[in-house]
C-alpha cells in the first residue's frame, strides 16, 4: 500500500468511526505528521495553555483527568508523576515507545501519524512534573516512526517548541530520541532504563529500584507510555472535565485498541474507555464487524499476548480494569487477538509461548530455564510426540514460575469459576509468567484439544517412492 | 572438609547499632540492622536460605531467585527475594512454608535442567554450592527429559582460567566481581534468554589480576583455574588457615594440600583486611613451593664451586666466619620470613654486636616511616581524605587497591593522588597531581596552597598512603612529601605500603638499620671490602637492589657470603654457603602486615629435603657461638618475644582466638627531618625515569610458578605518544636507553598514562636490565635513541 506522498503507509488498518477522538483526531489527514498540519489543527495549543498555568495546576488537571497509563499496568499518570521525590535534580522523563507486546500496534500509529502530538504531550508532562530532560525510546524495528519523530523533533526545535525558553517562557526542555535494538523485555520500564544507559536490556528488581526513586542514571525517572502522553494536549485544550465526561469514572477518556486475528475488519480503533464491551468491539458494525467468513468465536486475548485468554462467555465485559481483573485477565496494552473455531489451540499457545521464551533476557532463572522448558514440552505435544504426563508437567513447570493459583476466565461449558488476576511470580518481571499464560489458558479452557493431540498416534511421514 | 567459600561466611554484626530493627524469622525474633537484606539477617540468626547469586561482598542482583522467602504483607504472605529485600521493623519472614519450599525446589530443578551433571569429572564436585543445595533444598530428581544446552567445553578465557559454559548457572557473580569489585570488566554476558552465556570480548582475554577470585566464588564448576584442575578432589584436601605472604597486605587464606603437597590457596573473608579476595599472584604462587628448583640440602663452596654438605659442616663453616667477623657482620633481608625468624636473627645480630642490618634492600622507604602515626586499612577506607604518595597499588598491593577502590566507588573517601604516572586509582581520585619524578615535595607544597584541598584535609581524618613509587629515584622525596603532609594535617596518620610481606615485622623486631647504616650503606661498605661476613636472609640483592652495579660490587667485595634461601637465586649462587630455608606453607609462625596487624601463618606441608626455618638456623648458630638463648621450639621463641618485643608477644598469644589478627600499635616517635638527595637539573631532551614494579615480574616465586611465569610483561620502556613521535621511534621496536656512559637496549612502547618528558619502565622483568642505569642519585634522567 503506497501512501499519498509516495511513502510507504506503515499504519494500515486504522478505522475511524462516529466516536470521540482524542488522540487520533488528525489521522484522517495524509500529512498528519507534519508541523504544518499539526499547527493548523490546534497543535501546541495545549502546550501554550499549560505554560500559562503554574506547573502544579497542570499536574492537578492531569490528576483530575485520571489518565490511566496505557502501557499495560493502567497506573494513573498524574499519581505516577507525584511519586518522584521533591528537591532532587535532575529528574528524567522516559517515553516508552518500545511497543512490543504481541498484537499491539497502537503506539506505532501514534508515533508515525502524529509525532508532534507526542512531543507536545512530553512537553506538558515534563513541565507539569518538573522534569529536566526527556528521552524518547522508540522500538528499533519501527523505522518510519523513528524517522517521523526525528523529523518532527527537528521541526519543533527549529520552531522553538522544544529547547531553551519554550514559547518565550522560562521552561526549557531537551528531548532525546533513542532507538531500541529489538528486545521485547525492554518494554519493561526498568529494562528500558538499563538499555537507555547502554547496558544489556535486563529488568532491575523492584524494590528497591522503582524508577520514580532510582531510575535513569540513578536519578528519579518517570516512565510513561506513548499513548498516555498523547492524551495530554487534548486534556490541556479541553480541560479535565471534558475528558472525564467521556467513558466511566474509573476509566475516563478513550483508549486505542489494536485488534488482530480472525475478525472481518482487524485494525486499530479508538474506543470509549470503560463502556465499550468486547462484544461491541468484535461484532459491532463500526468496529470489527464480526468473525471472518461467518465463523464462530472460539477464544480471544483481551490485552496483549501476556493476558490470559477469554472465551465467548466474557464478551460482555467492558474495557474496564476493575471488571476484567476479577474475570481472570487484564486489559494490558490494548491488543485484542481473536481466534475463531478453526484455530489450532495448542499451536496458538505454542506460538505465543515460543515468543516469550525467545524474548527472555536470561537474567532470572525461572524465565530463562522455565520458558524454554515450556516451549520444548509444548512443541513436542503439538508435534504429536507428547504424553498425558507432559500436560501435567507443563502446569508443574508453570508452578515454578507462578506459584499458587493462576488466573483464568470462567467457563460455563466446563463449569469453571474465574480465578482473578493478578498471579504471584518468582521472576523479576512479567516476561517469565507471560510464557506460561498461553499454556495455562489453553490447557485450562481447551484441555481436550491437548488430550486429543497426545492420544492420537504419531503421524509417520510417508515419502512417495518413485516406481 | 568444610567448604571454603567466601560467600558463605556470615559477616558478624557490628556491636551497637542505634538503627537496629527487630524482625521475626521463622518465629524467632532477630535483631537486624536497618537497610540490611533479609538473607544477611537470616544468616546471622542461623536460618540458612539457599542462594547462588547473592554474595555479601557484592551488590545484590536478585538473579537466581533461589533465596525466595515469604514476607507477611497487607495482602497476605508475599514471595520476595531475600537478597534484595531490606529488613523492616516488625517484619515477619518465613523460610520454611510449603510455598517457599516448592519455589526453592522448583528453582533448583530449573537450574539443573540444563546443567550437565558431570559432577564426577568436575573439580567443584564435593564443594559445589549447586550440588550441596540440590541435596539440601532440591526436589531430589529432575523431570527434564529434553536435550540439554551444549557448548564447547572448557574454553580458556585467560592464561589461568577456563570457562565451561554448560555448567554455568548464570548467577552473575564472576561478571559482577570483574566489573564492580575488580574494575576489570573483561567478562560479560552475551546472547540472550536461554542462550545467555558468560564470555570474554573477542581477542581480549580475561587478563585480570583478580581472576582467581571468580573461580573461588563461582557456585558451580563453570570457572576453573589451571593450577588446581584435576589435581585433587575437595574431600581429599586438608587445610589450615594462614596468611598470604606474597605482599604486605596480609590477606587471610586457607592453604589446602593433598598428599603433603600444596594444591590450592583460597581467600578467607577477614573483615579488616581482604574481604575474601586475593590477587592471582598470591593465590597461585604456592606453585613455587612445589618447584623442583628448591635448594634441598646445604651447599658449601669448595674449590670455587658449590657442593652439597651436611648441616653440621655448613653451620660450622658459617659459625666460624661469624665468630671471626663479629661486629663487621652484615645482615640483609628477613622481610620474607616470620616475626619469629626476624626476632631470632635480630637477637643473633645483637649477640654478635652487629649494627649493620636492614630488612629492605634500598627499595622501600626508610624505617622511620614506621615511627609515624600508624593507620590501618580500615582507617584508610573510612577516612575523609586519603593521600596517595605511593606506587600503583594495583601492581604492588592488589587487594589494598580493591579496598581503596571500593571505598572510593562508594564515595566514602576522597583520594588525592600525587604520582609521576597515571595509576589504576587515578580515575577515581578527587585530585590527581602529575609531578615530575623526584618533585613530590614541591607538588605537595603546591597542592597545599589550594584552598579546596585544605578544606578537604580539615573536613575529617586524613590517611597518607606512603610507598616507594619509583626505584630510580631517592626515597627521600617521598619521605619529605609525607612530612609536609603531616605538618599540614597534624592529625593525619600514615599507612606505609612497603611491599614485602613481613617488612614491618622484620623492621620492628630487630632487623632495622642502626645508626643510619641501611642497606645502601652496607652495600657500599661491602663493595669497599669492609664487610667480613654478609648474611643474605632470604634476600637477593643482585635482583632487587635498584643499583645493579652496586649489588654486584657488594657481593664481590664481601669476604664471606651466607645465603639462607629456598632457591639458588643469582645472589645465592655467589654465596660461600647456602642454607636451604623453609618457606610459607612449610612453617608455623606469625607475620605482620603493612598496618601492623599480626596474624598467623601455618605449616601445611613438610619442607622439602632438609630445609629449616630461619629462626632455627639463628638459634643453632647462636648456640655454636656460645650464646644460648634457651630456645628449642616455636613456643620458646614466642616466650622470648613476650619479654624481648613488647606488644608482639602479647599479640601472638591472642592470635589463636582471633582470625583477623591483632594490630600492634607503636607509639609515634619524634620525626627526624629528612635529608633530601636533590634531583639534578632537567634537560629538555631527556626523560626522567620512573622505575616501577608490575605485579608479575622475575621474582623467584613468580618465576617458579608455572601458572604465573609467562605473565610478566617483559622489560621495556613506555613514553607518551607525542614523545614517541618526537624521538622518531616506532612502538614495539628496540631503542637505546642511555644514562651517561651506560646504555641498555629495550623495546619502546607508547602509553598515554605517562606524561610527556617522563619514561616508565617496569622493574625486574625478563629481558635487558634497566637497573644497569640506576646509580642511587636523586633522580635518573635518560635519553632515548633510535639505533
Amino acid at each position: 500500500m503506497s501512501g499519498p506522498s509516495g511513502t510507504w503507509q506503515h499504519a494500515p488498518g486504522f478505522w475511524e468511526g462516529d466516536r470521540p477522538r482524542i488522540v487520533t483526531s488528525r489521522f484522517a489527514h495524509a500529512d498528519s505528521h507534519t508541523l504544518e498540519r499539526f499547527l493548523a489543527t490546534d497543535g501546541y495549543a495545549g502546550l501554550r495553555r499549560a505554560l500559562a498555568m503554574p506547573a502544579a495546576e497542570v499536574h492537578g488537571e492531569v490528576r483530575t483527568a485520571t489518565v490511566l497509563g496505557r502501557g499495560g499496568a493502567g497506573f494513573p499518570a498524574g499519581t505516577k508523576w507525584g511519586l518522584a521525590p521533591e528537591g532532587v535534580w535532575p529528574k528524567y522523563m522516559v517515553v516508552n515507545g518500545d511497543e512490543s507486546e504481541p498484537g499491539t500496534y497502537k503506539d506505532r500509529l501514534l508515533m508515525e501519524r502524529d509525532p508532534h502530538q507526542l512531543i507536545e504531550g512530553c512537553l506538558i508532562a515534563c513541565y507539569a512534573a518538573g522534569l529536566s530532560q526527556c528521552f524518547l525510546y522508540v522500538r528499533g524495528e519501527m523505522a518510519l516512526a523513528q524517522e517521523r519523530i526525528a523529523t518532527a523533533l527537528n521541526e519543533a526545535y527549529a520552531a522553538g517548541y522544544v529547547g531553551r525558553n519554550i514559547l518565550g517562557s522560562r521552561f526549557s526542555l531537551d528531548i532525546v530520541l533513542h532507538w531500541g535494538a529489538g528486545a521485547y523485555v525492554v518494554g519493561e520500564e526498568t529494562a528500558l532504563i538499563e538499555s537507555l544507559e547502554g547496558n544489556r536490556g535486563m529488568p532491575r528488581l523492584k524494590p528497591p529500584y522503582f524508577p520514580a526513586a532510582i531510575g535513569l542514571y540513578g536519578q528519579p525517572t518517570i516512565v510513561n507510555n506513548v499513548e498516555t502522553l498523547a492524551n495530554l494536549p487534548w486534556i490541556m485544550r479541553n480541560g479535565a472535565s471534558a475528558y472525564t465526561a467521556i467513558g466511566t469514572a474509573t476509566s475516563p477518556g478513550t483508549r486505542m485498541v489494536a485488534v488482530s486475528g480472525h475478525v472481518a475488519r482487524p485494525g486499530v480503533y479508538e474506543i470509549v474507555n470503560g463502556t465499550t464491551t468486547f462484544r461491541d468491539l468484535i461484532y459491532g458494525d463500526e468496529f470489527c464487524r464480526g468473525i471472518r467468513d461467518g465463523n464462530t468465536l472460539k477464544a480471544f486475548v483481551p490485552g496483549g499476548g501476556s493476558a490470559p485468554w477469554f472465551t465467548p462467555d466474557q464478551l460482555d465485559l467492558p474495557f474496564e480494569a476493575s471488571r476484567v481483573g476479577p474475570a481472570g485477565s487484564m486489559l494490558g496494552s490494548g491488543a485484542v487477538m481473536v481466534m475463531d473455531h478453526t484455530t489450532d489451540i495448542p499451536r496458538a499457545a505454542l506460538t505465543l509461548t515460543r515468543f516469550y521464551a525467545h524474548e527472555s533476557c536470561g537474567k532470572c532463572t525461572p524465565c530463562r530455564e522455565g520458558g524454554t522448558w515450556l516451549e520444548r514440552i509444548l512443541s513436542r505435544v503439538v508435534d504429536g510426540r507428547g504424553t498425558m504426563e507432559d500436560l501435567d508437567q507443563l502446569m508443574e513447570v508453570g508452578q515454578s514460575i507462578c506459584p499458587g493459583d493462576f488466573p483464568h476466565a470462567s467457563s460455563s461449558d466446563l463449569g469453571l469459576a474465574a480465578v482473578p488476576f493478578p498471579y504471584k511470580m518468582t521472576t523479576i518481571c512479567f516476561v517469565g509468567p507471560s510464557a506460561f499464560v498461553p499454556v495455562h489458558s489453553a490447557l485450562t479452557l481447551f484441555r481436550s484439544e491437548f488430550e486429543e493431540r497426545v492420544s492420537r498416534r504419531t503421524r509417520i511421514p510417508v515419502r512417495a517412492v518413485a516406481p | 572438609m568444610t567448604t571454603v567459600d567466601a560467600g558463605s561466611e556470615a559477616i558478624p554484626a557490628p556491636e551497637s547499632d542505634p538503627n537496629a530493627v527487630s524482625v521475626t524469622i521463622n518465629g524467632r525474633t532477630v535483631e537486624a540492622h536497618k537497610g540490611e537484606w533479609i538473607i544477611a539477617a537470616a544468616d546471622r540468626a542461623g536460618e540458612y536460605i539457599p542462594r547462588f547469586c547473592y554474595h555479601p561482598r557484592m551488590n545484590s542482583v536478585g538473579m537466581c531467585r533461589q533465596c525466595l522467602v515469604e514476607v507477611e504483607g497487607p495482602r497476605g504472605p508475599m514471595m520476595v527475594v531475600s537478597c534484595m529485600t531490606p529488613v523492616a521493623e516488625g517484619q515477619v519472614v518465613r523460610t520454611d512454608t510449603p510455598q517457599v519450599k516448592r519455589a526453592q525446589e522448583g528453582m533448583i530443578e530449573l537450574l539443573l535442567a540444563n546443567h550437565p551433571l558431570d559432577c564426577p569429572v568436575c573439580d567443584k564436585g564435593g564443594e559445589c554450592p549447586l550440588q550441596d543445595q540440590a541435596f539440601s533444598h532440591g526436589p531430589g530428581e529432575s523431570r527434564f527429559v529434553e536435550e540439554k544446552r551444549h557448548y564447547e567445553k572448557p574454553i580458556p578465557i585467560s592464561e589461568i582460567v577456563y570457562l565451561d559454559r554448560e555448567r554455568c548457572i548464570l548467577c552473575d557473580r564472576c561478571t559482577r566481581f570483574a566489573d564492580d569489585v575488580a574494575g576489570d570488566a573483561l567478562i560479560q554476558f552475551t546472547q540472550r534468554g536461554n542462550n545467555t552465556q558468560v564470555m570474554t570480548f573477542p581477542d581480549e582475554p580475561f587478563a585480570s589480576y583478580f581472576s582467581g577470585n571468580t573461580v573461588q566464588i563461582c557456585p558451580v564448576g563453570a570457572l576453573t583455574a589451571k593450577p588446581f584442575r584435576f589435581k585433587a578432589r575437595p574431600w581429599d584436601l586438608e587445610q589450615r588457615e594462614s596468611t598470604c605472604t606474597t605482599c604486605s597486605v596480609g590477606c587471610r587464606t586457607v592453604v589446602q594440600s593433598s598428599r603433603d603437597e600444596i594444591v590450592r590457596v583460597q581467600g578467607v573473608d577477614s573483615d579488616p583486611v581482604n574481604w575474601g579476595w586475593l590477587c592471582d599472584r598470591g593465590r597461585f604462587d604456592f606453585q613455587s613451593v612445589n618447584s623442583g628448583d628448591r635448594v634441598l640440602v646445604p651447599l658449601v663452596r669448595r674449590d670455587g664451586a658449590l657442593a652439597t654438605a651436611t648441616w653440621a659442616d655448613a653451620l660450622d663453616e658459617v659459625a666460624t666466619h661469624l665468630r671471626g667477623a663479629g661486629a663487621s657482620t652484615a645482615i640483609l633481608g628477613g622481610a620474607r620470613g616470620t616475626n619469629e625468624d626476624a626476632f631470632m636473627w635480630g637477637r643473633l645480630a645483637d649477640a654478635l654486636g652487629c649494627t649493620m642490618r636492614d630488612a629492605q634492600l634500598d627499595d622501600g622507604l626508610p624505617a622511620e616511616v614506621l615511627a609515624m602515626p600508624q593507620a590501618t586499612i580500615d582507617e584508610a577506607c573510612s577516612a575523609a581524605t586519603v593521600v596517595l604518595v605511593a606506587p600503583d597499588l594495583k601492581e604492588e598491593l592488589p587487594v589494598l587497591h580493591l579496598r581503596l577502590r571500593d571505598a572510593a566507588m562508594k564515595k566514602r573517601i576522597r583520594i588525592i593522588e600525587i604520582s609521576a604516572v597515571e595509576t589504576a586509582l587515578t580515575a577515581l581520585a578527587w585530585r590527581s597531581v602529575r609531578c615530575e619524578p623526584g618533585t613530590q615535595p614541591e607538588a605537595v607544597a603546591e597542592l597545599l596552597t589550594d584552598a579546596a584541598v585544605m578544606t578537604q584535609l580539615a573536613s575529617g581524618s586524613t590517611v597518607v598512603v606512603a610507598g616507594r613509587a619509583n626505584l630510580a629515584e631517592s626515597a627521600s622525596h617521598t619521605m619529605s612529601a609525607v612530612e609536609s603532609l603531616l605538618a599540614a594535617a597534624p592529625a593525619a596518620s600514615v599507612l606505609p605500603v612497603l611491599r614485602r610481606a613481613n617488612v614491618r615485622g622484620a623492621l620492628s623486631l630487630g632487623l632495622a638499620p642502626r645508626d643510619g647504616r641501611d642497606a645502601a650503606t652496607i652495600l657500599h661498605d661491602a663493595a669497599e671490602g669492609r664487610i667480613e661476613c654478609l648474611v643474605l636472609l632470604g634476600s637477593d640483592p643482585l635482583s632487587d637492589v635498584p643499583d645493579a652495579d652496586l649489588a654486584r660490587r657488594a657481593l664481590a667485595g664481601a669476604r664471606f657470603v651466607v645465603s639462607i634461601d629456598a632457591f639458588l637465586s643469582p645472589s645465592a649462587a655467589h654465596a660461600d654457603v647456602v642454607l636451604p630455608a623453609a618457606v610459607a606453607g612449610e612453617k608455623d609462625g606469625t607475620t605482620t602486615n603493612l598496618e601492623g596487624r599480626v596474624t598467623g601463618t601455618a605449616q601445611k606441608v613438610t619442607a622439602p629435603g632438609t630445609a629449616r626455618t630461619d629462626w632455627m638456623i639463628a638459634a643453632e648458630l647462636a648456640e655454636m657461638l656460645g650464646h644460648d638463648f634457651g630456645v628449642a621450639t616455636l613456643v620458646d621463641v614466642r616466650r622470648a618475644m613476650e619479654s624481648g618485643a613488647p606488644g608482639w608477644g602479647e599479640a601472638t598469644s591472642r592470635l589463636a582466638n582471633d582470625v583477623d589478627g591483632v594490630v600492634v600499635r607503636r607509639a609515634p616517635a619524634a620525626a627526624h627531618p629528612v635529608r633530601r638527595t636533590a634531583p639534578g637539573a632537567r634537560n629538555s631532551h631527556e626523560f626522567r625515569l620512573v622505575l616501577a614494579r608490575k605485579l608479575y615480574d622475575s621474582a623467584i616465586a613468580t618465576r617458579t610458578s608455572p601458572a604465573l611465569a609467562s605473565l610478566a610483561p617483559g622489560a621495556g620502556i613506555a613514553v607518551h605518544p607525542l614523545d614517541l613521535e618526537r624521538i622518531g621511534a616506532v612502538a614495539g621496536e628496540p631503542v637505546r636507553v642511555v644514562a651517561g656512559e651506560r646504555a641498555v637496549v629495550l623495546p619502546v612502547s607508547v602509553s598515554a598514562r605517562v606524561p610527556r618528558g617522563t619514561a616508565l619502565s617496569p622493574f625486574n622483568q625478563p629481558g635487558a636490565d634497566i637497573r644497569e642505569l640506576v646509580r642511587g642519585t636523586g633522580a635518573l634522567d635518560v635519553s632515548i635513541e633510535v639505533p
